[in-house]
């Protein structure tokens, strides 16, 4: 198993009120190349801060410690930095997000003034290039070329679509522009690229749905446009901020059963970030549990259900209500 | 056998949508008895939100028929509704929505006791700190404003308003769909104990059937706005006979507890 | 506290509001500084400014003190244009809220009213209301008012139209309120805040067309203007031009300092508001 990347030490804090507000304390884990890796919690628990630090998307405000380091195989060099509208233009100089390249000879990657990130080894022992206390705007302007930029090296699929599409666009035109920034294909490939991953992602009638606007479309439809607008660019990982939160269960199903396949197909590695533990653990090989901006508990899928090490897996675990679980209401006295 | 507390008949409520008319509820019956939860499941845009307003006299029905307490609720207008909206209360999906965002948690429990003139001003105060303990708040809480405090505690809130006016019936429109998995059992063991003790029947809507599960006596499964199945909740979630019965207990998450699932997942 | 600093860090604002402060301390001071009447003569005629310390901004054609003048007449443009505005903002606010809670018959009504009113320059409409109903200051004031509440009325209907559709208006339904308090107790405190917004420009306007009535002689007669000021100082406008210019420019300044603090408080709470 080689790791994606790795999270040492990750500490994020939000300005609110004059106060600052801990979102994440002290996380460190691996995400593995080709895995399907879920952060579940409760709200308040820090997931979502935790999957905006991955993607780089954290608000300006916020003060970012500790370090992510990616290791991506194969980088493509940069096409072009024209933020999509899709999804917002990574910013890795927030933060320390520093990149090193595995498989590929060093020579292949042109180091800057801060060469010492490159020396980092894929199996991560001590971070040489790391910093404490929020870095900010150290990144050479070299090194960010190749550090993963999003919508090309990461997908990010919202909790609600309508917010994450523009209204006044053609769900089309949206999926093509992200294959036309970051792909460097010509407007009518763009156009044919977005046809065949509307075709992917299960759209009805994927012609019909080209010219289509956001709102002539279902909750799940436009769920599934977003996740062909991620996926468009052929991204290392995809990240699923909640994304079937905002669905009816049925259509939830159909979403996770997408998303599996998706990302079988690509070899892509799947950052599942969900409140519910049950829908990650149909659908992810590990488990991290967060509380309180903190990592609890972190393990494999059958070990985190069957058997929790820590009292708040179990909690959740206790709390969730399936249609197994012993009935809260006593259905003896209960007649018509 | 009580009559029941609500019994609707043949309800249809359609709207337009361009030079089209879509049935948003079509002629859909079903009776509640009073102390007992009746759950509407179905995805979204089954018409579950549409039947919630439509008992509530929130929209206007375009034919069928709404008993409520024996008499005919559809007849009722101005203030003999509004004295008899004592009786049919709501709970909204988003507890922050539900509240005037400039309301303090006092005023929003002091409206219904005054406007039903259950008590007298002077006597309100101990009545709204009495209500919060019902609910599992402390007293203090009061001089609280609405978007100060937790999702859950909103929530808890928005049920002290309805239970404040002593109703028979309670409409809950997916009322613990947006709380975390561990608050959403406390407000789900809360509605159960108010139930117990007050016999108030429960409208539940919702489309988990994990939860309708766990607190419904009979589920109502709704398809396009036409009633898919009806009958006792366990049995028609165990075996459910309907298509869209069937895909909504193959799409709800389970949990095996006990399996090594996903282990064989991962090689 | 914070809106407060925020405010304070506009420049432009706090521009706006030394001039308002400078106002208001000039009509509160007016009786102090010039007690009896402002109109009673007080020297020779025409006296340039800066040429009699006691009468330092210099005397009309009938020898009326000009500072003191200032001075009274800051107080009537102050008053008309608050009171104005004030009115204007009630009743657009009111007739908006319920149109659009209402809805149906009592919405087209009511819009078809404001419509007409809107049609009608509202400048014309002030001048024709004064010269039937004859000049007092309480009339200018309504006269000024009925041209100016169509626009906070449009605003609070539109305003409302979105905030009828909320959950808690339906929770107000629900237990059982009535639908007046409905409207004005949940309803219309939220839809304020952009109809408020209006009233910077409302107010400045106010003050410019109470000027322009006095102007044309449709102003309280028993009271000094600034706009009459002006129309007085017109027939002698090239031999003592500063007559106009002095009322002219303390205009310009009252209007400016209006809208640019008025500008500043919904700027500093637009934020807030967009913050939490």
């Amino acid at each position: 198993m080689t790791a994606l990347l790795s999270i040492r030490d990750l500490t994020v804090t939000y300005r609110r009120d004059g106060s600052e507000v801990a979102a994440l304390k002290h996380v460190s884990l691996d995400v593995a190349a080709g895995e399907r890796f879920a952060i579940i919690g409760e709200s308040g628990s820090g997931k979502s801060t935790l999957a905006l630090a991955i993607a780089g998307l954290l608000p300006g405000s916020s003060k970012v410690g500790g370090s992510i380091v990616w290791k991506l195989p194969n980088l493509r060099s940069p096409h072009s930095f024209a933020p999509p509208s899709v999804l917002p233009d990574i910013s890795p100089t927030r933060g320390e997000i520093g990149s090193s390249v595995a498989g590929t000879p060093p020579a292949a990657l042109e180091i800057g003034e801060s060469g010492n990130d490159s020396a980092i080894s894929p199996q991560v022992g001590e971070m040489s290039g790391r910093t404490e206390g929020g870095a900010t705007d150290r990144q050479p302007a070299s090194l960010r070329d190749h550090t993963p930029l999003g919508g090309r090296d990461i997908g990010f699929v919202f909790q609600d679509p309508s917010a994450s599409l523009d209204p006044v666009m053609a769900v089309g035109e949206q999926v093509a522009e992200v294959a036309h920034t970051h792909l460097g294909l010509t407007w009518s490939q763009s156009y044919a690229k977005a046809k065949t991953l509307l075709e992917r992602v299960r759209l009805p009638d994927p012609d019909a749905a080209l010219r289509a606007y956001p709102h002539q479309l279902s909750g799940g439809q436009k769920q599934r446009v977003a996740i062909a607008a991620a996926i468009a660019a052929g991204p290392k990982l995809l990240i699923a901020d909640e994304a079937t939160s905002a669905l009816d269960t049925i259509v939830q199903a159909e979403i996770v059963a997408l998303i599996r396949q998706l990302v079988a197909e690509d070899g892509m590695t799947l950052l599942f970030v969900s409140h519910d533990i049950a829908l990650a653990a149909e659908l992810a090989e590990r488990i991290a549990v967060f509380r309180h901006g903190e990592l609890v508990e972190l393990g494999a899928t059958a070990q985190i259900i069957a058997s929790p090490r820590h009292a708040y897996t179990r909690a959740l675990l206790d709390a969730h209500l399936g249609l197994d679980t012993e009935p809260l209401l006593q259905q003896a006295g209960a007649s018509r | 056998m009580s009559s029941p507390i609500l019994a609707i008949s043949g309800l249809t409520k359609r709207y337009r949508r361009g030079s089209r008319t879509i049935a948003a509820v079509d002629d859909i019956s079903f009776h509640i008895e009073p102390g007992e939860t009746l759950a509407l499941a179905g995805p979204s845009g089954s018409g579950k939100s549409t039947i919630a307003r439509l008992v509530l006299r929130l929209i206007e029905p375009d034919a069928g028929h709404i008993e409520f307490e024996g008499g005919d609720f559809l007849s009722l207008n101005g203030a003999v509704l509004r004295a008899r909206r004592a009786h049919l209360q709501m709970v909204f999906q988003d507890p922050l929505a539900a509240f005037n965002p400039r309301a303090s948690v006092a005023r929003v429990l002091d409206d219904p006791l005054r406007i039903h003139g259950i008590a007298a001003r002077s006597e309100r105060p101990r009545r709204i700190a009495a209500l919060l303990e019902r609910v599992g708040l402390s007293a203090d809480l009061a001089a609280r404003a609405i978007h100060e405090i937790s999702g859950g505690q909103r929530q808890r809130i928005a049920i002290a308003r309805a239970i404040a006016t002593n109703p028979s019936l309670i409409v809950l429109d997916e009322a613990v769909s947006a709380l975390d998995v561990s608050v959403r059992r406390q407000i789900l063991q809360l509605l159960l104990d108010l139930q117990r003790q007050e016999r108030i029947a429960y409208l539940f809507i919702s489309h988990d059937l994990g939860v309708i599960s766990a607190i419904a006596h009979h589920v109502v499964i709704l398809d396009a706005g036409r009633v898919a199945e009806s009958g006792n909740a366990r049995t028609v979630i165990g075996a459910p006979q309907s298509a869209i019965g069937k895909a909504l207990v193959a799409a709800a998450p389970k949990l095996n507890r006990t399996s090594t699932q996903g282990a064989a997942d991962r090689q | 506290m914070n809106p407060l600093r925020r405010f304070l860090r506009a420049r432009e604002a706090v521009a706006g509001a030394i001039i308002l402060v400078a106002l208001f301390a000039m009509a509160l001071t007016a009786s102090l500084f010039f007690p009896g009447d402002p109109q009673a003569i007080a020297g020779p005629a025409l006296l340039p400014p800066f040429q009699d310390w006691s009468l330092p901004l210099g005397t009309d054609r009938l020898g009326r003190d000009v500072m003191a003048e200032l001075f009274h007449g800051a107080g009537t443009s102050l008053v008309v244009g608050l009171a104005a505005a004030a009115a204007a903002l009630a009743v657009g606010a009111i007739v908006g809220t319920l149109a659009g809670f209402a809805g149906g018959l009592v919405d087209e009504v009511l819009m078809r009213i404001t419509d007409a009113f809107q049609t009608v320059p509202s400048f014309l409409l002030a001048l024709a209301f004064v010269s039937i109903v004859g000049p007092s200051l309480g009339v200018v004031v309504t006269a000024i008012a009925l041209g100016a509440w169509t626009g906070p009325a449009r605003v609070a209907r539109a305003e409302v139209l979105s905030i009828r559709e909320r959950d808690f208006v339906a929770g107000a339904r629900v237990i059982g309120m009535h639908p007046l308090e409905i409207a004005f107790r949940e309803v219309l405190p939220n839809a304020l805040p952009p109809v408020l917004a209006l009233s910077s420009v409302i107010v400045a306007a106010a003050i410019l067309t109470e000027a322009a009535l006095s102007f044309l002689g449709l102003g309280d007669p028993n009271r000094v203007t600034w706009g009459g000021m002006i129309a007085e100082g017109r027939a002698v406008l090239r031999t003592a031009p500063f007559l106009s210019i002095i009322p002219g420019v303390a205009l310009v300044l009252t209007v400016l300092g209006v809208y640019l603090a008025g500008e500043g408080v919904v700027e500093t709470t637009a934020v807030r508001r967009s913050l939490s």
